[in-house]
């Protein structure tokens, strides 16, 4: 055991330091250079609140925890960084818990600090006690529960990097109160072990090369991207693969973005809501490229009809997604920026000539029905409402979404043009989300625009963080796309279920300017597409959050759209347009 | 869908808390069926061995492997081939003799299955039985006929044959 005494006579570099475990965690958390945490403190993890008393890091109090977790979440996406957030025992752990979810389905970095009860109290269902240990092992890639405080530092420092490293996901570590207070020699410089946990990121040269074969022969061949493509920062070199093998690209939700939605090979988002052109031609494929996807039931509908005649490669950190719902023959299991750059060098030695004329003319063709969906039709339709509201913001500005018709309006029409700047919850589909995200979002990048596209449904579900971003100086503007319905439920309803409409009539309320006044917010009620323009630019000049409320036809639908369990290609266009 | 088959998994896991429940908590999140599963101290002391059995066919158990390994906790994970394999159960069967035909009777046939008696009571037996599941299974069958009270088993361990392991070198 080395002592401080010890090592100073040794003249060695000292580096262990005596202080309690609160304070040794916000140290770690200084080193880990985490700038931001979202929280709300309580009984068990006032120690920590009182270390952070004398800390520089910066807190954003938040309203509800749940928002703390997503704004983590989406200062995560927005920043690529780890997002940190923190919560007390018992209450404030399971108001995590939907936001921790929602992290591990979309695989973002996520380390969450729960306090806990004393340990002498644990298992006596003490005030406040919840095993969040077991409650959150299936929806995080792993968790801890600290046993004393010397350990803290280790374990902040292995979570952070299970977080961020392969494939990212959402670390918990639960923190008895005994451990915040007690003191002991910290170490913060020791290196962390963790031999159940390796990783690959080199793609195997064996199946590079097959993938090579099969892409030199493709005649017809699409590339799927999806979130593992912006995970890796591997937007530069999934576009100058696709511009080398002149191929197509079609996004997943969680893909939207990373390549730039104005370029020719861009054909937009794929599955049950995906664009004309890319629910046609991925079925039509001759190779398939699938880069960073889980083959989600959203993205691919019935199976069998997804790609019936394609040779599939699939590259993916995650070993156990290769396989797991559509069988790849070519597996390439490595980090998607390696894997596209090395299939990249490879082609380009051996592409001669690509004859893609029909292929490339037919990719146009289709293109150009979606582009005419955006076109304005006069009067507050959401596709050339989004199509106005993207000339508005510069291109880097951030958009997130809620969850329902908004979101697909917004996956769907509202384009992405660089990575890192769409966030959407793909995998959870958590309404209210979007709002809290976008908060997150903006502590990350605080000198971009962002713009939360809402429903009305979705942001009363998370809406009293009104209060974090304006105290918290956090302007962000919200779009509430307001049908007075649980929109998505409704065009369920109208279109499979007779337009029985059981219990989605929202009522207009409330109302969203006073909402937004009452907490200090500006509101903005709009009647026009011209008086929506003008509120988003007097929201892109104030320094308080706005809400814009728009009302929308309850009966709007959100098109094109493949019936649950159908073939991708089996396209609702929607009406008139057949 | 592929063929049904039974399948022996083995595993080195950290020997901490909460390892199992990680395991457990995976299999039912992910919809496995899993047979068995006994676990205990390895070579190691740090690490603990788990052997599974599993039903289902050559994707499930791909899956099965790939989503073993995936947890942290999780140092190795490797299929063992059933002709290369020695796996063995244990189990406990409490046996109603009520007479003593009946006594002599599991008597000779816990010597013909090579178990041993390891309680005697007035009205029962305890017999103590290793083997693979299929010698299991034909002794309780065998000794149904007299009524059985209790039993317990452990479930399959196993290790492969030879100098072939599954270990942290």
């Amino acid at each position: 055991m080395r002592t401080l005494q010890g090592l100073r006579e040794r003249g060695e570099e000292i580096r262990m330091v005596r202080m309690t475990g609160a304070r040794a965690l916000l140290e770690t958390l200084r080193r880990q250079r985490v700038d931001a945490i979202f929280g709300i403190p309580g009984g068990a993890m006032i120690p920590v609140y009182d270390a952070l008393y004398d800390m520089e890091i910066r807190h954003v109090l938040m309203r509800h925890e749940q928002c703390a977790a997503h704004a983590a979440d989406g200062y995560a996406r927005a920043s690529g960084r780890v997002g940190v957030c923190m919560a007390t025992s018992g209450p404030g752990a399971t108001n995590l818990v939907t936001g921790i979810a929602n992290a591990y389905m979309d695989s973002s970095p996520v380390v969450a600090f729960t306090g806990q009860v004393p340990k002498a109290y644990i298992g006596k269902d003490s005030f406040q006690e919840t095993d969040i240990i077991g409650i959150t092992t299936p929806i995080t890639k792993c968790n801890f529960q600290v046993r004393s405080a010397s350990e803290i530092p280790q374990t902040v420092k292995k979570a952070f990097y299970i977080a961020s490293s392969g494939r990212p996901g959402p670390v918990l570590i639960d923190l008895p109160k005994d451990t915040q207070i007690e003191s002991a020699e910290m170490d913060f410089d020791d290196d962390i072990e963790l031999r159940g946990y390796r990783l690959n990121y080199e793609p195997h040269s064996l199946q590079v090369e097959r993938a090579v074969g099969l892409l030199t022969q493709a005649e017809r061949p699409v590339i799927v991207a999806g979130g593992g493509v912006i995970a890796s920062n591997a937007s530069s070199e999934l576009v100058a693969l696709a511009e080398l093998l002149l191929a197509p690209v079609a996004t997943t939700l969680m893909g939207k973005g990373c390549i730039p939605e104005n370029h020719p090979l861009s054909l937009g988002l794929l599955g049950m809501h995906g664009t004309i052109a890319s629910n046609t031609l991925v079925p039509e494929a001759d190779v398939l490229l699938a880069v960073g996807v889980r083959f989600s039931d959203r993205t691919t509908g019935d199976v069998e009809g997804f790609c019936p005649e394609a040779q599939i490669i699939h590259i993916d950190i995650d070993p156990s997604e290769i396989g797991k719902n559509v069988k790849p023959h070519v597996p390439i299991v490595a980090d998607a920026k390696r894997a596209l750059r090395a299939l990249y060098e490879r082609l380009n030695q051996r592409l001669r000539s690509r004859e893609r004329s029909l292929w490339l003319s037919r990719v146009q063709e289709l293109k150009r029905e979606h582009e005419e969906m955006m076109r304005s039709e006069g009067g507050l339709k959401p596709p050339s409402l989004l199509a106005e509201l993207r000339k508005l913001l510069p291109e880097d500005a951030i958009v997130t979404t809620e969850v329902g018709q908004n979101q697909m309006w917004a996956a769907l029409y509202l384009k992405a043009y660089k990575p890192r700047t769409f966030i959407s919850s793909g995998g959870l589909g958590t309404m209210g989300f979007g709002f809290p995200a976008a908060i997150g979002a903006k502590v990350a990048c605080p000198d971009v625009p962002v713009v939360d596209i809402a429903g009305d449904g979705s942001f009363l579900m998370t809406e009293q963080d009104l209060a974090s971003s304006v105290t918290g100086g956090i302007p962000v503007i919200v779009v509430v796309l307001n049908n007075s319905m649980l929109g998505m439920v409704a065009q369920w309803q109208r279109l499979f279920y007779n337009r029985r409409y059981s219990q989605v009539d929202l009522r207009r309320t409330p109302d969203f300017v006073k909402l937004a006044e009452a907490f200090g917010a500006q509101g903005f009620r709009v009647g026009s597409l011209e008086e929506f323009l003008r509120a988003v630019k007097e929201a892109m000049k104030s320094e308080v959050t706005t809400v814009i409320d728009v009302p929308i036809s309850p009966e709007e639908d959100v098109f094109p759209m493949v019936p649950p369990g159908g073939k991708i290609r089996d396209i609702i266009r929607g009406e008139g347009r057949g | 869908m592929g063929e049904e088959e039974t399948y022996i998994v083995s595993a080195l896991v950290e020997n901490k808390p909460g390892v199992l429940r990680n395991i457990s908590s995976m299999f039912s999140r992910r919809g496995f069926n899993i047979e068995s599963i006994s676990a205990g101290l390895s070579e190691q002391r740090d690490l603990t061995r788990i052997t599974l059995t599993i039903r289902g066919d050559e994707g499930t158990l791909e899956q099965v492997v790939k989503q073993l390994d995936k947890l942290i906790d999780v140092i190795k994970v490797r299929i063992l081939d059933p002709a290369r394999t020695v796996a063995r159960e244990l189990a406990l069967i409490k046996v109603m003799t009520p007479d003593a035909g009946a006594r002599s009777d599991v008597i000779n046939y816990t010597e013909i299955f090579k178990g041993h008696i390891v309680d005697v009571a007035h009205e029962s037996l305890i017999v103590e039985i290793t083997g693979d599941s299929d010698k299991i299974n034909a002794f309780i069958e065998l000794m149904s006929s007299f009524g059985i009270r209790e039993i317990a088993r452990t479930g399959i361990t196993a290790l492969p044959r030879g100098m072939k392991s599954v270990r942290i070198e």
